[in-house]
């Protein structure tokens, strides 16, 4: 409480901000117990029945079994699923409310040290001494905003969007669950509670991919994020041991005063960094385990909303915002984050380009969005990063409750119709805008955000991403720093570059998307096309909500040149106490500065890709002339190896799973559970045992003198023992 | 004196194991275990003359012990011998694994 007291907001609301997290922990316990008392619910629903025989190759189908609507579930629903609705998005409403209230009082004081509450004393261990308790400044504020805004709507759009699921009450608590981990994780003030929410993010993730889980392709996928980020886990614990090991200490605020003891540029504090990295590379997941953000799709679609667009992959560039102390004093992690970013956000945008699968498109695309974030950070712009991060969590979030919104629409239509094509394949879309005009309307906002058409939010933070590398090529830190027998300044001249030719790509894979789903004839039967309606208001509600703000975020950190449009640079300043200093260090101490020219040039370019990226696909592309999945004809050449995904988990599955299972199964098991602990241990002292009853049985044979015998040559033996001691 | 007295218990008690060992009967047996029980109450006695009346004592209890032994030993035997009309102990060996 020492450090707590002094500070300006000890007095002020902020002072409540454990209620923050407590209640989405509240309603998890509320929803869960509805969840438990409606017993005969809690399970997905008898797979026989929500949706027989609808195609489930593409990894769960959301709404295959979704009820969508109205007819062949005749059976009630589920019990008290309007208390959930009430208290599922109402507790996430009410922590929205209350850090907006902590953002107001937070604007007004002296903000220069972070606001830390100690509650309890968690594991005093040795020297180890950590403490359970939050710390506030300007950059988990932001994170608690975005976390706790996003979640508002995307609870609400879920109201709509599992209507009449068997699992309503299970979902809503594991939703309120995931945001209580996720604002442990953004509030912690030291890495080891941080790791507590990261763990539990996980967990959520898990148990909401696998929400279906009686389709054994989901609970796979929810497996399959599960393990892939404990790979990285190991990485973030890593990097957590050797910090304790060379500061004694992992709270934030001693590690960043200490940080200075560390050999700069050395290999201690660089290994931390790529520890750390590690450990960012699966939680946002980066090139090389990235693999299973896509296969996560598997999971209801506002859970790839939030989870594994706005919120959860996003803690990989929280993490390293946070940590810029340490980052910034090793040029080289410094390049590697970036370096990784930009070639995820290449790789996955090319993948994103032939993808059929209106999720998976959106999954490759938030992979190469993240490598964006990771580029920012990577570069010491991470006011950047973090920026993108925000502008990211409104346009993504919004895509992908529009693609739920479409799936919703698509799979209602089939149901009329008991279609059993994919309700999530592009290919049987088409023309859906006279349908859904709204949702229609929402998509191109965020489609034309991502883009990075000016004035929409995804420009700004794009193009402050982009503008950092360059600047930073120059003058800064990285620019001699040798990595990869390469200098920095080359390096971030490719990164750079890279950046750019992902922005054509990201334009054209999203107009592509908008082109199959939304224009162009319908590819689905007139008797179909009748049943297309627009979502209930519960989900056409936050896709406004969301669509405002993706239009407007960028007036969050307009850049210089955009001086004529509001204030400029408001994140900047925002995020300056906590981020500032790392970033001089990076940039030798001075504020960088780009002559208008350059600034203009960067712009222009920036606009003139995107442009063309629009350009090019509305061009090449004819919605026109596509055929519907069950037609359409294979794909050829590097065509095929993008709609395969760079075979990447086939290379994952021969390389490192299959290996694995065989060494389990023939060394671990045939050999040491079965043949070792099995054979020589169990049954091995079980044979002892047995022969030494044989020997004794047939000494007890009876006969009493051989008893006697044997008592007198105990004796006579215990006698001779101690007389000739 | 003591060497004699010590050395006669222990031809006593020899003989006892002897017969212990060696004897068929279970009447003899038990008859040789007394043996061996008195020889072990002359060596008390012998003893007590050096180291004071705590052996007199104890072979009061062995006596008690012993009378007390006889008689349920005897209705051991007893017993034994109407369920089985012999006391020969090649006969009886059920107490085996």
């Amino acid at each position: 409480m020492a450090l707590s007291s002094s500070h300006p907001l000890a007095s002020t609301i902020a002072a409540w901000m454990w209620l923050l997290p407590v209640l989405p922990l509240l309603g998890f316990f509320l929803n869960g117990a509805l969840s438990l008392v409606s017993r005969a619910h809690i399970g997905p629903a008898d797979p026989d029945m929500g949706h027989g025989g609808h195609d489930a190759s593409v990894g769960g189908d959301a709404a295959t079994h979704h009820a969508a609507g109205d007819d062949s579930h005749t059976d009630a629903p589920p019990k008290y699923a309007s208390l959930v609705s009430i208290i599922g998005p109402g507790v996430i409403l009410l922590s929205f409310i209350l850090a907006a209230a902590i953002f107001m009082a937070m604007r007004g004081v002296d903000m220069s040290t972070p606001f830390i509450q100690h509650y309890w004393q968690w594991m005093p261990v040795g020297d180890l001494k950590l403490n359970f308790a939050f710390q506030l400044d300007q950059l988990s504020m932001v994170m608690v905003l975005i976390v706790t805004g996003v979640s508002t709507l995307i609870h609400i759009f879920s109201i709509g969007y599992m209507d009449g699921d068997p699992g309503y009450a299970r979902f809503f608590s594991y939703l309120n669950l995931f945001v209580f981990f996720m604002l442990l994780l953004v509030l912690a003030d030291n890495y080891a509670l941080l790791y507590v929410g990261w763990e539990g993010v996980s967990l959520c993730s898990y148990l909401l991919v696998g929400f279906w889980f009686s389709d054994k392709i989901n609970a796979d996928a929810g497996k399959k994020a599960f393990l892939v980020n404990r790979i990285g886990d190991v990485g973030l614990l890593l990097g957590m041991f050797m910090l304790f090991a060379n500061l004694g200490t992992l709270d934030f605020t001693l590690v960043a005063a200490n940080a200075g003891t560390l050999q700069f540029g050395g290999a201690v504090v660089t290994t931390i960094c790529l520890f750390f990295f590690f450990g960012c590379t699966g939680k946002s997941a980066q090139l090389p385990l990235y693999v299973w953000l896509p296969d996560a799709m598997a999971g209801p679609t506002p859970v790839s909303a939030l989870i594994h667009a706005a919120t959860m992959v996003t803690a990989g560039v929280y993490l390293v915002a946070r940590s810029s102390f340490l980052f910034s004093m090793s040029p080289i992690a410094c390049l590697t984050v970036a370096a990784v970013g930009a070639i995820t956000a290449l790789f996955a945008a090319t993948i994103a380009v032939k993808q059929w699968d209106i999720k998976k498109v959106l999954a490759y695309s938030t992979v190469s969005q993240l490598g964006y974030m990771f580029i920012g950070v990577g570069v010491g712009a991470y006011t950047a990063g973090v920026f993108h991060l925000a502008t990211h969590a409104f346009f993504k979030g919004l895509l992908f409750l529009g693609a739920g919104s479409v799936i919703h629409t698509m799979h209602a239509a089939y149901h009329h119709s008991g279609n059993t094509a994919d309700a999530q394949d592009m290919r049987n879309m088409g023309g859906l805008k006279k349908a859904m005009p709204i949702t229609w309307i929402m998509m191109w906002i965020a489609t034309l955000s991502i883009a990075g058409i000016p004035p929409f939010s995804g420009f700004f933070s794009k193009d402050s991403i982009l503008g950092s590398v360059y600047e930073y090529s120059g003058n800064s830190i990285l620019t001699n720093t040798s990595w990869l027998g390469m200098s920095g300044h080359t390096v971030l001249l490719w990164i750079y570059g890279i950046g750019l030719f992902a922005a054509l790509l990201t334009a054209v894979y999203m107009t592509r998307l908008m082109l199959y789903t939304f224009h162009g004839p319908s590819r689905a039967t007139e008797d179909e096309q009748r049943h297309m309606k627009e979502a209930p208001w519960t989900m056409t509600g936050p896709l406004v909500v969301l669509g405002a703000l993706s239009l407007v975020g960028g007036w969050m950190n307009l850049p210089a040149i955009a001086s004529f449009l509001g204030p400029v640079g408001g994140l900047d300043k925002w995020l300056d106490p906590v981020v500032g200093h790392a970033t001089l260090v990076i940039t030798n101490g001075v504020a960088l500065e780009v002559s208008h020219g350059t600034e203009v040039a960067l712009l222009g370019g920036a606009i003139l890709v995107a442009i063309t990226g629009i350009v090019v696909a509305v061009v090449m592309l004819r919605p026109a002339s596509l055929v519907p999945k069950a037609e359409s004809p294979a794909e050829h050449g590097f065509e095929k190896v993008l709609a395969n995904k760079y075979y990447v988990d086939e290379i994952y599955e021969g390389a490192i799973v299959h290996p694995v299972f065989a060494t389990a199964k023939n060394v671990l098991w045939r050999g040491l559970d079965a043949g070792i602990i099995d054979n020589l241990f169990v049954n091995g002292s079980a044979a002892v045992a047995r022969g030494l009853g044989w020997i004794g049985a047939r000494i007890q044979n009876g006969s009493t003198s051989v008893y006697a015998w044997g008592i007198v040559f105990g004796a006579i033996l215990v006698l001779s023992v101690f007389s000739f001691r | 004196m003591l060497a004699e007295s010590l050395a006669l218990s222990a031809v006593l008690f020899v003989i006892g194991v002897i017969g212990v060992l060696t004897r068929r009967n279970a009447i003899i047996i038990f008859l040789c275990v007394e043996l061996m029980l008195n020889a072990v109450n002359l060596t008390f006695v012998a003893l007590s003359r050096y180291y004071g009346m705590a052996g007199q004592v104890f072979v009061l209890f062995v006596m008690t012990v012993a009378a007390a032994e006889a008689a349920v030993g005897l209705a051991i035997i007893i017993s034994i011998f109407r369920h089985r009309q012999t006391v020969d102990l090649r006969n009886i060996n059920v107490m085996k694994g």
